[in-house]
Formats: structure tokens, sequence, C-alpha cells
């Protein structure tokens, strides 16, 4: 089959069998290797990528499903050489060990502040609460995302440039 | 690496077009919705459909609305968005409470309200919520639509009453003066049930008018515990009466051991939970919130 899915703000064609699931398209068929793949098993959440707008676990999507839909991964987080509030919380809390969970827990974050800009403890780690961390302890995943939050993560990236001048530390 | 045996696939633009494709695909062709049960099921081979029809481009089942006194769920709203709603929350705290455990945000985000029911997971949180709130089921199949008491939708583990070829179109509940609550015990965050239980009570004049019990993951024939809801109309809304429901409840279902634990911690935990899921439903009828 034949599928179009916008990746990060750009089309992608490519002809694919309909039980490709939607996680070995990004990462096989794209080349999009940030996105990462564990359990398989719909539990760990490292696969996690937007899908129209909100996290979903991509090993659990098919690639056919996304045909015509939007995809965000973790290569479009940044803003060109600059990084997203949040990934620059992980690098200032040491928000990631192995970093194998990271990329999962940076989309899930990105989308969290989208929605609260102050999201409490609580509520961070109810948005993670799908996403494992064999490293952390979630302590500093924690932290990292209420650095974002406090250091200008809740502006919405692209559409507000010139907001995003404040965030560079 | 876990893959789904090979299907054809195919996408539905409508109801009608979904039923034609179920149609002309067969008896080997599943809808898939969210896929958050039917994909895991495919990658062990639990599942091997010939065919799946993709119902997420059926913008008309993705609604909640309130029609003539009635709350009325599209099958393919998804968890996220029933936990969202306020109408929901306003009037049916059963299933917010229950939105609040199933699974995480991310498998939320995917896994769509008819897909829960039509699944019929004996874990489904849910199946027994909407049960215990005696919901009604729409469908529709080549012979067109029908109505079903949720009560009377499931055969068995992973049986409906559906045909080959029917749809869930939406479900319905009436909007009524009754508190709920739904209570449930997991070994992780995020997990499928131990044991869960679903209150909805009815009171008039310090008396139990209507109860329903929903039981979650327990054996409860039907998700129901119905000698508990008999047991308790009539009578006062107490810790002794709540008490007692929750022994015969305890009492009514069939769980089975398994690895989340064996038969008689958890008919406890039937038990208990009931208690606790009345108890919360009997706060919120009096204006506290549980
Ligand atoms: C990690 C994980 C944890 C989970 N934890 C919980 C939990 O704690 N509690 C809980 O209740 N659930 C849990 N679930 C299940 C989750 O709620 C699923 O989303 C849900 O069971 C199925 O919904 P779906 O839309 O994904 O259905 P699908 O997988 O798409 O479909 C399920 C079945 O229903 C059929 N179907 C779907 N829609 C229709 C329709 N409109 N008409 C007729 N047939 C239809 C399909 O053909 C298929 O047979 C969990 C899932 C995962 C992956
Ligand atoms: S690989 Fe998708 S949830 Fe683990
Ligand atoms: S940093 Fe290693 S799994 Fe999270």
């Amino acid at each position: 089959m034949q599928i179009t899915v916008t990746v990060n703000g750009e089309r992608y064609t490519r002809g694919v069998e309909p039980r490709l699931l939607l996680v070995h398209f990004l990462r096989d068929d794209l080349g999009l290797t940030g996105t990462h793949w564990g359990c398989d098993t719909s539990n760990c959440g490292v696969c996690a990528v937007w899908l129209d707008g909100a996290p979903v676990k991509s090993c659990t999507v098919l690639a056919v499903m996304a045909d015509g839909h939007e995809v965000r991964t973790v290569e479009g987080l940044a803003h060109g050489a600059e990084l997203d509030p949040v990934q620059q919380g992980f690098v200032a809390c040491h928000g990631l060990q192995c970093g194998f969970c990271t990329p999962g827990m940076m989309m899930t974050a990105r989308w969290l502040l989208d929605h609260d800009p102050d999201p409490s403890e609580e509520d961070i780690r109810e948005a993670v609460s799908g996403q494992l961390c064999r490293c952390t302890g979630y302590e500093n995943i924690v932290r990292s995302i209420r650095w974002a939050a406090e250091h200008g993560g809740a502006a919405r990236p692209a559409e507000e440039d010139a907001g995003r001048e404040e965030v560079r530390t | 690496m876990q893959v789904p045996a090979t299907f054809q696939y195919a996408r539905a633009t409508g109801v009608e077009h979904a039923i034609e494709l179920l149609t002309r695909y067969g008896p080997e062709a599943r809808l898939v919705a969210g896929g958050h049960s039917l994909l895991p099921m495919m990658k062990l081979r639990l599942a091997q459909p010939e065919a799946l029809i993709d119902i997420n481009g059926l913008d008309e089942l993705t609604r909640i609305r309130v029609d003539g006194g009635e709350l009325a769920v599209g099958a393919m709203v998804r968890h996220a968005g029933l936990l969202a709603s306020a109408v929901v929350g306003e009037h049916f705290p059963v299933l917010r409470d229950a939105e609040r455990m199933i699974a995480d945000p991310l498998v939320r985000n995917r896994g769509t309200v008819g897909g829960s029911l039509c699944q019929a997971d004996p874990s489904e949180d849910l199946s027994a919520a909407f049960c215990a709130l005696r919901a009604t089921l729409v469908a529709q199949g080549p012979d067109g639509r029908r109505v079903v008491p949720v009560r009377e939708f499931f055969l068995g583990p992973y049986e409906t009453v559906l045909g080959e070829a029917e749809l869930l179109l939406e479900v319905r509940v009436p909007i009524r003066s009754h508190a709920s609550a739904y209570r449930k015990v997991e070994r992780r965050a995020g997990d499928w049930a131990v044991a869960a239980a679903a209150a909805v009570l009815e009171l008039s004049g310090g008396v139990v008018t209507e109860a329903g019990i929903g039981l979650t993951a327990v054996g409860a024939p039907r998700f129901v515990a119905e000698e508990a809801e008999r047991y308790l109309c009539g009578g006062p809304p107490d810790e002794e009466r709540f008490a007692e429901a929750g022994r015969v409840a305890g009492e009514e279902c069939r769980p089975s051991a398994d690895q989340r634990g064996p038969v008689d911690y958890k008919r406890h935990l039937a038990a208990e939970l009931t208690v606790r899921a009345l108890r919360a439903a009997a706060a919120r009828a009096q204006g506290q919130e549980a």
C-alpha cells in the first residue's frame, strides 16, 4: 500500500505492508531512529510520538493508520540549532542516564506543557505514567519537566519565536 | 520482534461503508478502532484476522452529546475524550473515576469506548461501569439498527451479541439524579484491575430506590452483582447495608486465580471495593466529594 505521512512537517510517501507498525516505519523506512522501540507490548512508552497532536505508543499503531495524518517525533522537537525548553531541561537537570526512555518522555512532556504550562509534580508523574525508565528513578525526569515549565517551556514553539528568545540560557 | 501476520487493510468512510466492507471481506474481517486490544493480540497471534476495516475516519462516531435527556457517547470517543468531558464528569462520576484508572494517558489517547465494550475483555473497566449504569447500546448491521441493553450485550469473555457485520455506534445513558463511583485495585499504575467495582445509587426519601453494582475482572455474570443490587433496594444507604451488599457481591462473583491473585483475595477485593464504591456514591449523593 502507498501511504503519505507528514512527519515533523515533511511529507513522506512510501509503499508499506499493512502490518508494518508506525514505530518501524519511522525508524526503518524513514531513518528517524530518535523514536525508540522497546517492549513491543504497549507497556514501556519509549516509542511515544505525537499522532495528530497527541502522544501515542507508535508500536501499537499501524503505519497505514497514519496515512494522511501528522506525526511529530523527537527529531521535530528542536527549532533548528536551538533545543526545545524540554530538551534543555533534561540537560540542565540530568533527566537521563542511558537515554533509552528519553525521546518518549520528552514528547509527552512537550504535550503536557502545551496543555498545562504549570504542572504540579503529581500532574507530571501522571502524564508520564505510561512510560518506563529503568535508570533515573523518575526524580530527575520530573525535575527536568518542571525546569522546562519554569524556563518558558510553556511557549508554543515555532509560532512564538519572540517568546523563545528568553529561553536561551 | 512482534509483528502481526499479514492481512488486508481497508478504510471505511462511513458507517454504511464499514458494514459493506465487513460483508465483502467476510467472517475473517475485523474492525479496528484504537487497535490497543486488537493489535497486541495480533502480535501474539491470539487474533489473526484476514482483513482489518479501519473505522478511525468515522467522525460521526466521535461525539459526546446530550440528546433527549440521555448522554450519548459515540463508539469512537477515545478514553481521553470521555475523561475530559465536563458533562460526563458532572452526571457520571463513575465513568470519570474509571477513566482515571484505565491504562495510562498514552493508551487513553488511542483506545476507544466502543473498542473497550466490543472487546468484552473480563477486565475492561468500562463494561462494569456502563453495566452498573444500565446503559443501552445502539448497533447497526446489514439488517438495520437495533438497541441492546448493555446487560444483554456480553455473551462471555471476548464475546458479544454483535453480528459479524455489525457495528457499535454509540452508548446511551439516561441522565438522572443518581450518584455513582468506581473503585479499582491494580498492581501498579496503569495496569488492568485485580478487581474493581462500580456503584450507582438512586436515592429517594432516605431509601435506595435503584442500585447498580458493576464488577470488573472477577467473573461476575454480565459484569454485575444482581443479588447485591436487589438486597440494597428499599433500605437506607448506610454502612451496615453496604457491608452486607459487599459480602453478597463477593460471594456471587466467580473469580479465577491468575498472576494477579488467588480466588479468595479477589472475592475479598470484590466485597471491599463494592463497599468503598457504594460509600463514595452515597457521599456524592449528599454533595460531598469522594
Ligand atoms: C498497556 C495497556 C493497558 C491497558 N489497561 C487497561 C485498563 O486498565 N483497563 C481497561 O479497561 N482497558 C485497558 N486497556 C485496553 C484499552 O482500554 C483498549 O483501548 C480497549 O480495550 C480497546 O479499545 P480499542 O479502541 O483500542 O479497540 P480495538 O483494539 O480497536 O478493538 C477491540 C475489539 O473491538 C472491536 N471493535 C472496535 N470498535 C468496534 C465497534 N465500533 N463496533 C464493533 N466492534 C468494534 C474490534 O473489532 C476488536 O475485536 C489497556 C490497553 C493497553 C495496551
Ligand atoms: S515499544 Fe511501544 S510501548 Fe514499549
Ligand atoms: S534513562 Fe535509562 S531508561 Fe530512562
